[in-house]
Parts: structure tokens; C-alpha cells; sequence
């Protein structure tokens, strides 16, 4: 591997890693509170698929000579992360978690799809690994949003009120990196610009048919900055609860 | 006094500490249940691990597999709604009463280890 290469192997694997870490946490919020005890489970559950996902990606920058993965999870501060800025909001109303779930797992399957056939080898075997986990995550958010789109005028409107407050911030997803074209030409993966058309055709029928409408595409602003390390208040005060633990006693075998 | 519950789903139910006051669930405040079946491995058969409340089979599903499905292998699941499933009176348990006498009915009891070792004593020879 050569050094440019490397580079943006290593920024696409930041960020990656990066969104499930913050998003998985954020997810856990719900644990013990979450609207009735069979989906508190599957939601934690998926949570924890995700803390477990950005540790494999993490495990991955470690052997590219990054710091180890409690170090780079625990010690960054916020700058110096790349997640998008759409899991990084408070969890809000059930409606808003769940609309952020279906929008940003539906971009993750597509995404891990189109990594398996990464020229970078370690990516395309853990794309394989969690296949399995992402299906669950989509048909989740997916069977969620048929069910209340179609559910009570209230969830109906909830869903709605959701999805418009979320999809620039969706959008904000597909943020692309300083390294794209190498990251094409290199054939790590195709890149933010495909991944996001492939995402529009997979969403946009399953929102039409929970009878919820996508924002006109005159209004859409897609929300950057995430990846450049550019974050809203939310994310500070989320790292330091996360990390509480880890700075008492940062030895602490576990 | 309506009982105050860090859990915000004791809380909204609204549910008074006065006995004898207990009310009745409005619709949609509570699902049906499914029972839940998982097959361990392909060919073999799905076996009764619980239930799960949800408002369809495909709800079901979702909740079925990460209630029963997260821990141990698991290829397939089943989910039935609990309403559909046709089961015998425990008044009418005396049908199975004389079951355990009719040991005639276990193959175990035959005799017949004698004649299989006869048989491959033969075969060996």
C-alpha cells in the first residue's frame, strides 16, 4: 500500500468507525426507557451491534499503525471526529430516533454492500461480517416506518415532522472526503456520490408507501462539517459522559 | 395518588396506587401476543421459546428474533398469534392419564440387543 493509499483508506475508516461509535451510544440511551420492553431489547441490541462494528473498524486503524481502539474511542476530543453530524442529536422523541435509524441504516447495508468488494481486503471481509447485523438494522427501521407512517394521524405526523427535521441532516451522510477520487480509482469503494443515489432509491419507495413525504428537492441543504470534525454543541457533552469512566481510571482492566 | 416512576412508561400509564382502582386498557394501549418458534438448525424442527406482544406478524418477527434469537444459534423463526393456536382443555388432562402404563408403546423395552449382537457376531465370523 502506498502512502496516499493509506491515507484515505484511514479517513474512510475514521468516519465509519466514527458514526457507529457515536450512534450506537446515542441508541443506548434508550436502554430501560425505551416504548415497550420487547423493543427496548431490539433497539439495544442494535446498539450494541454498532459499539461492536466501530470496534472492529477501530481494531482496523490500529493495525495500520493508529493508536489502539479504547485510546482513539475515549481520549479524542470532538474535533477529531469524523462522524456525520445526524447521530450525533440527542435522542429526542422516539419518532426522531427511529426516522434517524431508518435513514442512516438503510445509507450503512447499501454502504458495506458496496464495500465487500473492497480492493482493500481487511474492509471487504468485515463488509461480509456484518451483513447479517445490517439486514436486521434495515428491516427494523424499515418495518418501524411502514408501521407508524400508516399507524394514527399522530404517528403519522410525528413520522412526517421527523423525517423533514432529519434529511439534510441525512444528507450530511454523504459528505465526501478529500481522498474520493483516490478511494474510486483504487477500487476501495465507489464512493459517497453513488452510495447516496443508491440510498434515495432505496428510501424513497419505502417512504412512499408509508404515505411520508421527502422534503422538496428545492429545499434540500445537505448538513456538512461532520467529517471535517465541524460539530453541533451535541456532540461534546455526549463524549463526555461516554468517556467518564474511561478518565477515572484509565488502566482499569475490564 | 397516580404512582411517579423514573420509568416513563409506568408513569404515562397513569396507574393509580389506590387498590381497587385498577382500569380497564383502552385499544392500542396494549398488543396481541405471538408465540414465538425457533429451528436451531435447518431440517430440524422449530421449538417454542416464548412470546412477544406486537401489533402484527411482521412486528412479531423483529421483536421474536432479538427476544430469542440473540443469544445461540438460531436459522429460522416462526411467530404465531397466540389466539391461533388450538390447545387442549387441562380439564381434559385425564386423557392422557393412563399414557405412562402403556409401556408397550416405548420401544426401549424390547429385547432385542440379544439378537442384534447374535446377528453381528455372525457377521464378524
Amino acid at each position: 500500500m502506498n502512502e496516499k493509499y493509506t491515507r484515505a483508506v484511514k479517513e474512510l475508516l475514521y468516519k465509519m468507525a466514527d458514526d457507529l461509535l457515536i450512534l450506537g451510544h446515542r441508541n443506548s440511551e434508550w436502554t430501560g426507557i425505551g416504548p415497550m420492553l420487547e423493543e427496548d431489547i431490539s433497539f439495544s441490541s442494535m446498539a450494541q451491534d454498532k459499539i461492536g462494528q466501530s470496534l472492529a473498524l477501530y481494531q482496523l486503524l490500529n493495525n495500520l499503525g493508529e493508536a489502539e481502539p479504547d485510546t482513539v474511542a475515549f481520549t479524542r476530543n470532538q474535533q477529531q471526529f469524523h462522524n456525520c453530524q445526524l447521530v450525533e442529536y440527542p435522542i429526542g422523541e422516539y419518532d426522531f430516533s427511529l426516522m434517524r435509524h431508518f435513514l442512516f441504516d438503510n445509507a450503512e447495508l447499501l454502504r458495506y454492500d458496496l464495500m465487500m468488494d473492497s480492493s482493500y481486503e481487511p474492509l471487504a471481509k468485515l463488509a461480509r461480517k456484518f451483513k447479517g447485523e445490517l439486514k436486521y438494522h434495515k428491516f427494523h427501521g424499515d418495518t418501524f416506518v411502514m408501521q407508524l407512517g400508516k399507524g394514527t394521524a399522530e404517528s403519522k405526523r410525528r413520522m412526517q415532522d421527523s423525517l423533514n427535521f432529519c434529511w439534510n441532516l441525512a444528507l450530511g451522510i454523504f459528505e465526501e472526503s478529500p481522498y474520493e477520487s483516490t478511494l474510486v480509482d483504487e477500487g476501495i469503494w465507489k464512493g459517497e456520490a453513488y452510495l447516496k443515489l443508491r440510498w434515495l432509491e432505496a428510501v424513497e419507495p419505502i417512504l412512499a408507501e408509508a404515505g411520508l413525504t421527502i422534503p422538496d428537492s428545492s429545499t434540500w441543504k445537505p448538513v456538512y462539517g461532520g467529517r471535517t470534525g465541524k460539530h453541533t454543541e451535541n456532540l461534546q457533552p455526549l463524549l463526555e459522559e461516554m468517556t467518564e469512566v474511561f478518565r477515572v481510571d484509565p488502566g482499569a482492566e475490564w | 395518588m397516580i404512582i411517579k416512576s423514573l420509568d416513563p412508561r409506568i408513569s404515562r400509564a397513569q396507574i393509580s396506587d389506590e387498590p381497587g382502582t385498577e382500569q380497564e386498557l383502552k385499544p392500542l394501549e396494549h398488543f396481541e401476543t405471538y408465540e414465538v418458534f425457533h429451528q436451531k438448525k435447518r431440517g430440524t424442527h422449530h421449538q417454542h421459546v416464548g412470546t412477544v406482544h406486537a401489533p402484527n406478524p411482521e412486528m412479531a418477527l423483529l421483536f421474536g428474533k432479538e427476544q430469542y434469537g440473540r443469544r445461540g444459534v438460531c436459522v429460522n423463526i416462526w411467530v404465531a398469534r397466540t389466539t391461533d393456536i388450538f390447545a387442549s382443555d387441562y380439564d381434559d388432562d385425564d386423557i392422557f392419564s393412563t399414557t405412562p402404563d402403556k409401556q408397550y408403546r416405548e420401544a426401549a423395552p424390547y429385547k432385542v440387543m440379544d439378537r442384534i449382537n447374535a446377528y453381528k457376531a455372525k457377521q464378524g465370523s
